[in-house]
């Protein structure tokens, strides 16, 4: 379809040591149903996460990124497959986006044979060939995120890596470690502060002495991004992968967003911060009827047209959640695969006792 | 030929940056400095800035870095001045490293060697002396190698850096400057040695002593004063703590009826410990004539004070007192 030009708001950008991103903003209206669809089956797909984990079908620690749809899609939305994206624990959107499917990421989360990790990393450890992680540690993520950049700029190639952390991780050591050495050595490596507002139940406020991560990196320049707003992502992403493709070394990106959500599905996320919060960001902020409403201002879709997509997201989420229930637990023999490379493992690993000994 | 092991674990280095573009070395010191250690000396002459890398002092930094570049497809060998500095580092080595490829169903490999020296060197008291080998052995998805001549460097550095797995290579300081024989098939670039068996260094028929790093040389000279006493003792020099070769210790059992095991480290759920319900939990013990001696370094955060400190480390005449108790010998 036919580009145009659209205008985001003056307060998208905020700049460290750097201009911000253009306001003008070239968009197609393939591509603004494109985010609005993926934002719809991401939230969809969580929601059936929440219910699958309330039915006790999903075991342990899950992390729903609910609120923050915009951050995943449009960063997604401005980068391709030979550009690295690693993350934290709440990522489950970037299998979605990136050469997974949501029966693999739900099979995964449901430890079935059919999900991303073969069952055998679930919700926190999720990984596709474009997607790296998916990581468990807060802040660890962050220098392999610059190895990963490393290994770009050692192979000569004009690609980026995002290496993604939230407002809690931003106070880790490694985080800063990570920054100087991107510096110093000119890396192609975005870090992508997710400024969620909440690194568990503590503010940002209460955790960080500089709340404007942006600002954090030093000598490296920043960027704060509304996060809320899809195509302020998606203007940020061209632009962090403009630079660091010119060689102009790190960048920081900040994305101010929210989740609606607890922390985990064990925290009511009700207990640091008002339920009026949460309303009022709802109601006012949210990323996917922020995007229908400029659909629906620029006459590019009916009402009608959105719920359709609606309907659809739901049924395509519905139909993948049956279809990964009924994959089966992965083979007991998988327990023992994947812990070395296949062809130089040891011999023999043990079991739970002397005879449970497992020969390759 | 000869060699020390700081020639060969060079040589080792530069045959594998010569054979593959991917491999590089990071770490502090490593370029300009030559070295801490002058492992690494030459290096940066020879590959450029690029492929040898001084890093700041940032441990869990660059352990990180160097683990994110291996999912990427490079072959990082990522020195530690020592691996006591690598415990700011541990949570990479363990949680990235090791685990990753498990938990991402084998999407993500990670080629990296971690290496440095480890254990206790002279005189550098607590903090600066201690051995990493139990630790790093007992978690699933690493390898960890423990050599101690010039051969053992070469051809386990050499596997190490091939090795598509995290290795973790475990130097030692004060072998550094020794110098051993170097076979004619060890100084050919393409000697590897296999991770995970040990080697028989000395024959014997009368007690088993499996010792790795620096104690092999402390267990060959109690070989030889033993012998003096009609005792023939079999040496096995371990090579490889993870995966741990039980079989060349069992079958030495056989012959022998008696072990010793010998290690710097500290007692408590250390290499010998493993060593010990292995055996237990294998054929060994049904032909064990003796308990099994362990002989290890005191229980004790290294001293300063030379006395005290050579009551901390094991050294030949420890190992010759444990393996004539194996004996039923008294002094």
């Amino acid at each position: 379809s036919e580009p145009f030009t659209v205008k985001l708001h003056e307060d998208s950008f905020r700049g460290y040591r750097t201009e911000t991103p253009s306001l003008d903003v070239e968009v197609t209206k393939e591509n603004l149903l494109k985010w609005y669809r993926s934002m719809t089956v991401i939230r969809r797909t969580e929601q059936a996460a929440d219910a699958l984990y309330k039915q006790k079908l999903i075991r342990g620690f899950c992390h729903l990124a609910i609120g923050q749809e915009a951050v995943s899609v449009g960063l997604d939305s401005a980068t391709t497959f030979d550009d690295n994206i690693i993350s934290s624990y709440r990522t489950h959107p970037f299998v979605i986006l990136r050469g997974g499917d949501i029966k693999s990421l739900i099979g995964e989360l449901l430890g079935r044979v059919c999900g991303v990790s073969k069952g055998k990393g679930g919700s926190m450890h999720v990984f596709t060939e474009a997607f790296q992680g998916g990581h468990g540690i807060v802040g660890a993520q962050v220098p392999l995120g610059a190895g990963l950049a490393f290994a770009q700029k050692y192979h000569g190639k004009k690609h980026a890596t995002f290496a993604m952390y939230g407002d809690g991780a931003s106070n880790q050591g490694q985080v800063f470690e990570s920054f100087n050495m991107a510096k110093l050595w000119n890396l192609p490596c975005i870090f992508v502060c997710e400024n969620n507002k909440y690194g568990m139940g503590t503010s940002a406020e209460r955790s960080s002495s500089n709340t404007e991560y942006y600002t954090r990196g030093d000598l490296i320049p920043g960027i704060q991004v509304n996060g809320m707003d899809i195509i302020a992502v998606h203007q940020a992403t061209k632009f962090a992968k403009d630079w660091v493709n010119s060689d102009k070394g790190p960048l920081l990106v900040e994305f101010v967003t929210y989740r609606y959500g607890g922390h985990s599905m064990s925290d009511p996320g009700t207990t640091y911060r008002t339920r009026e919060e949460i309303q009022r960001i709802r109601s006012t902020q949210d990323p996917i009827r922020g995007l229908q409403r400029y659909i629906s201002e620029w006459g590019l879709a009916s009402e009608e047209d959105l719920k359709a997509i609606d309907k659809e997201a739901k049924a395509e989420v519905d139909a993948a959640v049956e279809e990964a229930k009924a994959s089966p637990f992965p083979d007991e023999k998988e327990l023992w695969t994947d812990i070395y490379s296949a062809g130089f493992e040891p011999p023999a690993m043990r079991g739970r006792d002397r005879e449970e000994v497992f020969r390759f | 030929h000869t060699m020390t092991v700081r020639e060969a674990l060079n040589a080792a280095m530069e045959e594998e940056m010569l054979r593959d573009e991917n491999v590089f070395i990071l770490g502090e010191e490593v370029a300009r400095y030559n070295g801490a250690y002058k492992v690494t000396k030459g290096l940066l002459d020879k590959f450029g800035e690029k492929r040898v890398v001084d890093t700041p002092i940032t441990e869990m930094g660059f352990a990180g870095l160097a683990i994110g570049s291996a999912f990427a497809g490079l072959r990082p060998i990522c020195e530690f001045m020592t691996f006591n500095f690598a415990m700011q580092a541990i949570d990479q080595i363990v949680n990235s490293a090791a685990k990753t490829h498990y938990m991402s169903g084998g999407v993500l490999p990670c080629p990296i060697v971690f290496r440095g020296p480890n254990g206790a060197a002279a005189g550098v008291a607590a903090q600066h002396s201690q051995c990493y080998a139990a630790w790093y052995g007992s978690i699933p998805g690493l390898k960890v190698v423990s050599p101690w001549s010039s051969e053992d460097c070469k051809g386990l550095l050499k596997a190490a850096i091939r090795d598509p797995n995290p290795v973790v290579f475990l130097e030692n300081e004060l072998l550094y400057g020794v110098t051993f024989p170097m076979s004619e098939e060890a100084m050919s670039d393409n000697f590897l040695l296999p991770i995970g068996k040990a080697k028989v260094e000395r024959e014997g028929t009368d007690v088993t002593i499996v010792a790795h790093s620096k104690m092999v040389t402390h267990s060959l000279e109690a070989a030889d004063e033993l012998a003096k006493e009609g005792i023939k003792a079999e040496v096995i020099n371990l090579r490889s703590i993870r995966p741990l070769d039980i079989e060349t210790i069992n079958k030495s059992i056989k012959k022998t009826n008696r072990l010793v095991t010998a290690e710097g480290g500290f007692p408590a759920f250390g290499v010998g410990s493993e060593i010990c319900a292995q055996v237990i939990e294998t054929e060994g013990f049904d032909y064990l004539d003796a308990p099994v001696e362990r002989v290890t370094g005191a229980d004790v955060p290294t001293p300063y004070a030379v006395n005290l400190e050579n009551l901390t480390f094991p050294d030949t005449n420890s190992v010759i007192k444990a393996a004539k108790r194996a004996l039923y010998r008294t002094n």
